[in-house]
């Protein structure tokens, strides 16, 4: 599975007032056997209200397919800046993907969400397949998407 | 180098394209299903914002609504967190059935597109696509160049057996194949950058919304100016997002439209790539062009049995083509023997003639024609063996025979003959070996034995021509060379009547059935081997008991019929008439049956006019006979005396009683009358050319003699009008089958 470090994007930096410290989250996403080809997921934070605020991770190569992925697709106004360095490879069927970012403090227990939009050619588009709090207890619950995830997690 | 470009990546390519191919049909009767299954209201009758509108009170949690290309709706929708999908009636917004893609179409759309092997397949389903476009062309060129031209390729087809269906087949798929080969290359390419991307993604969203109360669906003013018709996928803004919008995509463009205003934000219309892209898609898969998914999917149903006979074709031309065993040196050669061939028939004959000048102890060199050599020491003998190709042009292994033979320096000692393999039904029959006979002889060499033309591999005129040979140069030898051995059936006499005697023609019917297994209990239910299947017109080839090459007799009826039947005349001396007339019923032979479909009377209700003499009332005898739709049909007969040999006399009575024979006409040389076909023709000069004005169709059958002098009385008598025999013959409507 995929291990990878990184301090998240200048907007969310900019954003937040004082330099807090860093957290090593895990991500985990398991896919439900939904038999199509390889789901295009983003993977982003909002606020509150639903804003969105940075991108974690956007699985699958192709921009061209990224305006499937609806919610993040509006929020990060497909600006590569948004995602770079920051894409991989789509997720087979019945797949896991798992990803470990350092995540500011500051994003955790401040009522910011983790939401995926997911994505299968020639299936349907699920804006928040799954959309859950980022906070100490939710730590290491996996939740259930409404689309193709399996469950979802996040551990620190 | 064409026949390569066709046969090597047809052969590997053949299970992968054959499984393109099955997919590709069972694929486009998805458009026309889906079609059949949609709710497809009037252009003009329902707006974008009306549908929204009505599925809205079905679907409360409606998140995203698609028109499909073959028209029917869809809605995406979430009902208690949970996502659903159903197809809805654009009329009244209700449910028709849930959607759910069929799992069989998702299988096998999964194996056309990618062999099931994601994207690795995906490159190899592009290359055979690739393939597929190569071998249509390849094969489209072939196919020009051996019938003659492009406007060859909308008349009749020569040819017979495996090469015919390849042919028939391909003619008839060609441009449908092309068509799905050709958007598969593209798409394939596209989709692994080797062609530019012409995609759209289309506009970002807007920054700014006016963020008011949001109005109902069914009132916003940007989707009531959009027709249902031209709906490709409306988005719906996020539950309790007053900053989201609608997303709308049509068939001309992309755009928002603001939830609370209604209106439309950041419209882009479709670039022209993203046009043509649609329209590339389409073509491919027929998703809204139902109509054209069926014609493409019957084309793709041709090419299984496309790769089986060129696969056949591909194998017999392999195996006419191995090596030649001790083959004499030519500075050693006593005989030379040189091949022109395009599809190694020729070859095979080659071989048989050198074997058996080879077993007389001469030293044989064989080769190709282009491979001439400027001088053959201690040769007398140079034998050319030679296909022609096409209109008249040099086969393969010929083409630089020609220029060779300028730098030939051979005098009057070296003795040749030519012998040419052809079809007569091609114009310019032979004509390449005609070219080379001149040539040798304007060249100085003498000849051995005039020009022999071979028609359709005939092996008993192949075996006489050796014999001939054979007496020149005082070497016995014997050539027997069948290029398609058939698989023989028995059969049995089980009746004969015989006519002619008197008239010193000798003329039997002969009717036979398959033979039962003899020492089978009687009680035991019989093991009767049916007839394998013929009609009139086939050829019966029987091997007489001194084993000399076959001889073929053409049917006089069909396997529906239930017997087997030929018409022989005894030919003073020959051996197989000989043998057929000495058969008593109950006797046994053996024979095989060759399909001769080029010689058929057509189908329709256009006249047919049949011509024979002697016992080449046999296959006429049997169109007549299955004529029982009683179409214009008319008989010119020969024989030599109404009392006695009046083949099939009582038969046509009825069939002209029934209708199944129009009109009959008897010329006979040995009585008072002394006519002959030719003379019944011309007294009924202005029947027939009106005839043939309107359309008729010519066959012959019977000696060549008789066939050439039809051919000049009717050559004379289609004067006054724009067409000859010649004209005829090339649009299938003047037919021979001579002996």
């Amino acid at each position: 599975m995929k291990k990878l470090f990184f301090a998240l994007g200048l907007a969310i930096a900019v954003a937040l007032p004082a330099l807090a410290q860093a957290r090593e989250v895990t991500f985990t996403t398991e896919l439900l056997n939904y038999g199509g080809d390889g789901a295009y997921l983003a993977l982003y934070l909002t606020d509150a209200s639903g804003k969105y605020q940075g991108t974690l991770w956007v699985a699958g190569e192709k921009s061209k397919y990224y305006k499937h992925l609806r919610g993040w697709a509006r929020g990060s106004r497909l600006d590569p800046a948004e995602y770079d360095g920051l894409t991989g490879a789509s997720i087979t069927s019945g797949r896991t993907l798992k990803i470990t970012l350092d995540l500011d403090d500051a994003l955790i227990d401040s009522g910011h969400e983790v939401r995926i939009d997911t994505a299968v050619e020639d299936l349907r588009d699920n804006r928040a397949d799954v959309a859950v709090s980022l906070t100490s207890e939710g730590a290491g619950k996996p939740v259930t998407g409404r689309g193709y995830v399996r469950s979802f997690r996040y551990d620190f | 180098m064409l026949r390569q470009l066709h046969g090597l990546p047809g052969l590997l390519a053949a299970l992968l394209l054959v499984t393109l191919a099955a997919t590709g049909a069972v694929l486009a009767l998805a458009p026309a299903m889906d079609r059949a299954a949609a709710v497809i209201p009037a252009a003009g009758e329902v707006s974008v914002a009306e549908l929204a509108g009505r599925v809205v009170e079905h679907y409360p949690g409606t998140e995203q609504i698609v028109r499909g290309p073959s028209g029917g709706v869809i809605v995406y929708y979430s009902r208690d967190g949970q996502p659903g999908a159903d197809l809805v009636s654009p009329l009244t917004g209700e449910g028709i059935a849930p959607y759910e893609p069929s799992a069989f179409f998702t299988w096998v759309r999964d194996l056309h597109r990618s062999f099931l092997l994601d994207d690795a397949g995906r490159m190899l389903a592009g290359a055979v696509a690739a393939v597929m476009l190569l071998l249509c062309i390849s094969g489209t060129l072939l196919l020009v160049r051996r019938s003659g031209g492009w406007t060859a390729l909308l008349r009749p087809l020569p040819g017979s057996g495996g090469k015919r269906i390849h042919a028939e087949l391909a003619r008839f798929a060609v441009l449908g194949l092309l068509l799905s080969a050709l958007t598969g290359s593209y798409m394939a390419a596209q989709r692994f950058g080797l062609l530019p991307e012409t995609s759209q993604i289309g506009p970002a969203f807007p920054a700014e919304v006016a963020g008011g109360q949001p109005a109902p669906v069914a009132t916003l003013s940007a989707l009531s100016k959009v027709d249902l018709r031209e709906l490709r996928e409306l988005v719906f803004p996020y539950p309790d997002d007053p900053q989201d919008v609608y997303s709308l995509t049509t068939s001309d463009g992309f755009g928002f439209v603001d939830q609370a205003t209604g209106e439309l934000l950041k419209y882009q219309s479709r670039s022209e790539g993203s046009v043509i892209q649609q329209w590339i898609v389409s073509l491919h898969t027929g998703e809204g062009l139902w109509w054209l998914g069926l014609i493409l999917g019957a084309a793709a149903l041709t090419v299984p049995v496309l790769s089986i006979t060129g696969i056949t074709i591909w194998w017999q031309r392999h195996r006419a083509s191995e090596q030649l065993p001790d083959n004499a040196d030519v500075s050693q050669a006593e005989a030379v023997i040189l091949v022109g061939s395009e599809g190694n028939t020729t070859w095979g004959f080659a071989r048989a003639l050198r074997a058996s000048l080879h077993q007389a102890g001469l030293r044989v060199h064989c080769s190709e024609m282009n491979a001439l050599a400027d001088h053959y020491p201690q040769a007398s003998m140079l034998l050319v063996l030679t296909s022609t190709y096409g209109n008249g042009d040099a086969p393969a292994s010929a083409r630089r025979f020609m220029a060779r033979l300028s730098e030939f320096r051979e005098g009057k000692a070296l003795k040749y003959a030519v012998l040419g393999f052809g079809d007569r039904q091609f114009p310019n029959f032979c004509q390449f070996a005609l070219d080379v006979d001149a040539a040798l002889a304007r060249k100085g060499l003498s000849r051995l034995h005039s020009v022999e033309l071979i028609d359709r591999c005939c092996a008993s005129q192949f075996s006489e021509w050796g014999d001939r040979i054979s007496e020149l140069i005082r070497t016995p030898f014997s050539l027997t060379y069948d290029p398609l051995p058939s698989p023989t059936v028995k059969l049995e006499l089980v009746e004969r009547s015989d006519y002619g005697l008197a008239v010193q023609a000798p003329t039997s019917i002969l009717r036979f059935e398959a033979a039962e297994q003899r020492g089978w209990p009687k009680f035991l239910p019989r093991a009767r081997k049916a007839l394998p299947s013929f009609e009139a017109g086939d050829l019966l080839g029987v091997i007489p008991p001194q084993g000399q090459a076959a001889r073929f007799y053409s049917l006089a009826s069909s396997s529906t019929d239930g017997v087997l039947e030929i018409c022989v005349r005894k030919k003073p001396g020959g051996l197989c008439s000989g043998y057929l007339h000495d058969l008593k019923p109950g006797d046994r032979i053996d024979g095989f049956l060759r399909h001769n479909p080029d010689f058929r009377p057509a189908v329709g209700n256009t006249p047919v006019i049949l011509i024979g003499a002697g016992a080449g009332i046999g296959p006429l005898t049997g169109f007549i006979r299955k004529n029982t739709k009683g179409n214009p049909m008319y008989l010119y007969w020969g024989g030599r005396n109404s009392q006695s040999d009046f083949l099939y006399q009582p038969e046509l009575g009825r069939y002209l009683e029934d209708n199944r024979l129009t009109g009959l006409n008897t010329a006979f040389s040995r009585s008072d009358e002394r006519a002959y076909v030719q003379d019944k023709l011309r007294q009924d000069e202005i029947a027939v050319r009106q005839m043939v004005r309107t359309g008729a169709q010519i066959l012959v059958c019977g000696g060549r003699d008789m066939a050439e002098g039809v051919k000049q009385v009717i050559d004379e008598i289609l004067k006054p009008l724009p067409v000859d025999v010649e004209t005829l013959r090339a649009e299938g409507r003047y037919l021979e089958d001579v002996y």
